[in-house]
């Protein structure tokens, strides 16, 4: 699994400056951080019909040039594959990370939370540039005037799985696990005109039931298929309604709730179960504007849930499918997902102040109550939106997020030794775990990179040398630990792959 | 990880005491007190808050636009 974050992005006081610059300038100065002094290299010119498309850009004469000379031919060109594994690009006019593949909703946390930290890092080296804007990003999905931007979740599925079970049993848990995703928006409708707080910050934006689309008519089931890995095996299945949590747990368990119904309905385990709503579009809407949770969701037969109800219907069958799979021998990881996922439907249900440390829309609704009862503010009031936008502001000293995990007032995972290892070090469990050691580890002679390749252009050979990564579950510290470890460069670990 | 757990256990009593309070007699003289001191507690993160709030709200709040995205 994975995710991928495009961040908000703006200069303050200088309103319109071109989000594709300022992007693009993220992007280079966290590439100028990661190249050792005086590594360049001739630029490869990739050609159009190059089956590297995905990967171009991977370029260290860009890196080493200054960000403000960057012209606008060469907008199109930030991108960036992390010693971490992971991607770093400009996609429209946003920064994006998209983490490396993790096998678990933990490790997702973790290399999302060291994406926060890259984004830090980039902003403050671009400033650092003589001449270099003071760029703030933002954790966010929208800019309540009519503009969303993703945090999307990636899902490794077997192929063999009917795509008309994923809508079906996915559409009504995507609805309802708002409750605990949910992120806050002050302002309902996409331009966010009516001063009202609503659980998520991308439910307005969600158009149609199913399609293709990410940037208009945004469907609740996306269908893009685009594997990066095997296609006959598998499908990625690319969520696109999520919010971008600043809660660590929020994550958690947007994460691994999800990956566990996707297992129950890759296995035919949700079969009877028929929560699909008669509306789901509306309802996805009516959900999210409903922060006292009491909404009923119309069903087909005439029965009526709330959201919570049909998240504890879904949680039900969880228990007995794991129950069903692993007996007494659970994965703990699992049991642990399953048990906060319990225990944060049992507190919305009675009293939702109680995880306010824990799930992002009740933790930004207790400030924004805070202020409205201590200065007495409309819920229009410019103060107010201000909070419910800088909740989402990633720094460390300026965002209110960030400000309440200082208080502990907001549950973190991992502490900043662990996140600054998962900046450094990909994930050793996937095939990010051999990428990521050959973006650190011969920087000089890796050509591009993508999801399912690593390229190289090895000094003594007259041509590129494509080493294919189709299958994600390997190239793990396991398979290749010993080979990276023993290969002293490029040359000798091709040679060592191309005779086993 | 035992962190984790200490929290979710103090959530469940914390629920667990709000439940008796509201059955004694007497409930909403304890249940003001609460609330007053709830408030106070909120009261002192937004006096952090306030300190590190973006000035002229509004046009901080206006000027933040934004291209689509995915």
């Amino acid at each position: 699994m994975g995710l991928e974050t495009e961040y908000g992005i703006t200069v303050p006081g200088y309103p319109t400056m071109n989000a594709m610059v300022t992007s693009s300038q993220i992007v280079n100065a966290y590439a100028h951080l990661l190249s050792a002094p005086g590594a360049t290299k001739p630029r490869w010119d990739y050609d159009e019909e190059s089956p590297l498309r995905d990967a171009r850009g991977y370029d260290m004469t860009r890196a080493e040039a200054d960000p403000s000379q960057l012209t606008d031919e060469d907008l199109g060109l930030a991108n960036v594959i992390l010693p971490n594994g992971a991607r770093l690009y400009v996609d429209h006019a946003h920064p994006e990370y998209s983490t490396p593949e993790v096998t678990n909703p933990k490790d997702a946390v973790l290399w999302d939370r060291a994406g926060v930290d890259i984004m830090n890092a980039a902003s403050s080296a671009a400033a650092a540039v003589p001449g270099g804007a003071n760029i703030v990003l933002y954790k966010n999905n929208t800019d309540n005037k009519g503009a969303s931007y993703g945090c999307h979740e990636n899902y490794l599925m077997r192929r063999a799985t009917a795509f008309s079970e994923v809508v079906r049993h996915l559409t009504p848990f995507f609805i309802s696990r708002q409750v605990f995703t949910g992120a806050g928006r002050l302002g309902i409708g996409q331009d966010g005109r009516t001063p009202r707080y609503q659980l998520s910050q991308r439910a307005d934006f969600f158009e149609v039931e199913v399609g293709l689309e990410t940037t208009l008519k945004r469907p609740i089931i996306n269908t893009r298929d685009e594997p990066h890995a095997d296609p006959e095996k598998y499908r990625r299945l690319h969520v696109i309604v999520g919010d971008a949590n600043l809660s660590d747990t929020a994550t958690y368990l947007k994460m691994g709730t999800t990956a566990i119904v996707l297992s129950m309905i890759e296995d035919g385990f949700l079969g009877p179960l028929d929560a699909m709503p008669l509306e789901p579009v509306a309802e996805m809407h009516r959900v999210s504007h409903d922060i006292e949770l009491q909404h009923e969701i119309a069903l087909s037969g005439g029965r009526r849930w709330t959201a919570v109800q049909m998240q504890q219907e879904f949680l039900e069958r969880a228990w007995e499918y794991c129950d069903s799979r692993w007996g007494s021998q659970y994965d703990e990881q699992t049991k642990d997902v399953l048990t906060k996922w319990g225990a944060h439907l049992d507190a919305l249900a009675t009293d939702p102040s109680s995880v306010s440390d824990t799930v992002d829309w009740v933790a930004k609704l207790g400030l924004l109550e805070g202020y409205v009862r201590r200065d007495d503010l409309a819920w229009d009031d410019a103060r107010l939106a201000l909070v419910d936008l800088q909740y989402a502001d990633i720094r460390p000293d300026k965002g209110l997020a960030a400000r309440l995990e200082q208080r502990g007032r907001l549950q973190r995972m991992f502490d900043d030794a662990a996140v600054q290892q998962a900046r450094d070090n990909p994930p050793t469990d996937t095939r990010a775990y051999f990428r990521g050691r050959c973006m650190s580890q011969y920087p000089e002679t890796v050509a591009a990179a993508s999801w399912d390749s690593v390229v190289f252009d090895l000094p003594e050979r007259d041509t590129l040398l494509r080493v294919p990564t189709l299958e994600p579950t390997r190239g793990t510290k396991d398979h290749v630990g010993d080979l990276l470890d023993a290969s002293t460069d490029a040359g000798a670990l091709i040679d060592a792959l191309t005779e086993g | 990880m035992a962190a984790r757990e200490n929290a979710e256990q103090k959530k469940v009593s914390k629920r667990e005491e709000t439940d008796e309070v509201l059955e004694e007699p007497g409930a909403s003289a304890a249940s003001t007190q609460e609330k007053e001191a709830l408030d106070e507690d909120v009261d002192s993160i937004l006096d952090e808050i306030d300190g590190v709030l973006e000035e002229n709200a509004e046009d901080f709040v206006k000027s933040f636009v934004q291209k689509g995205g995915q």
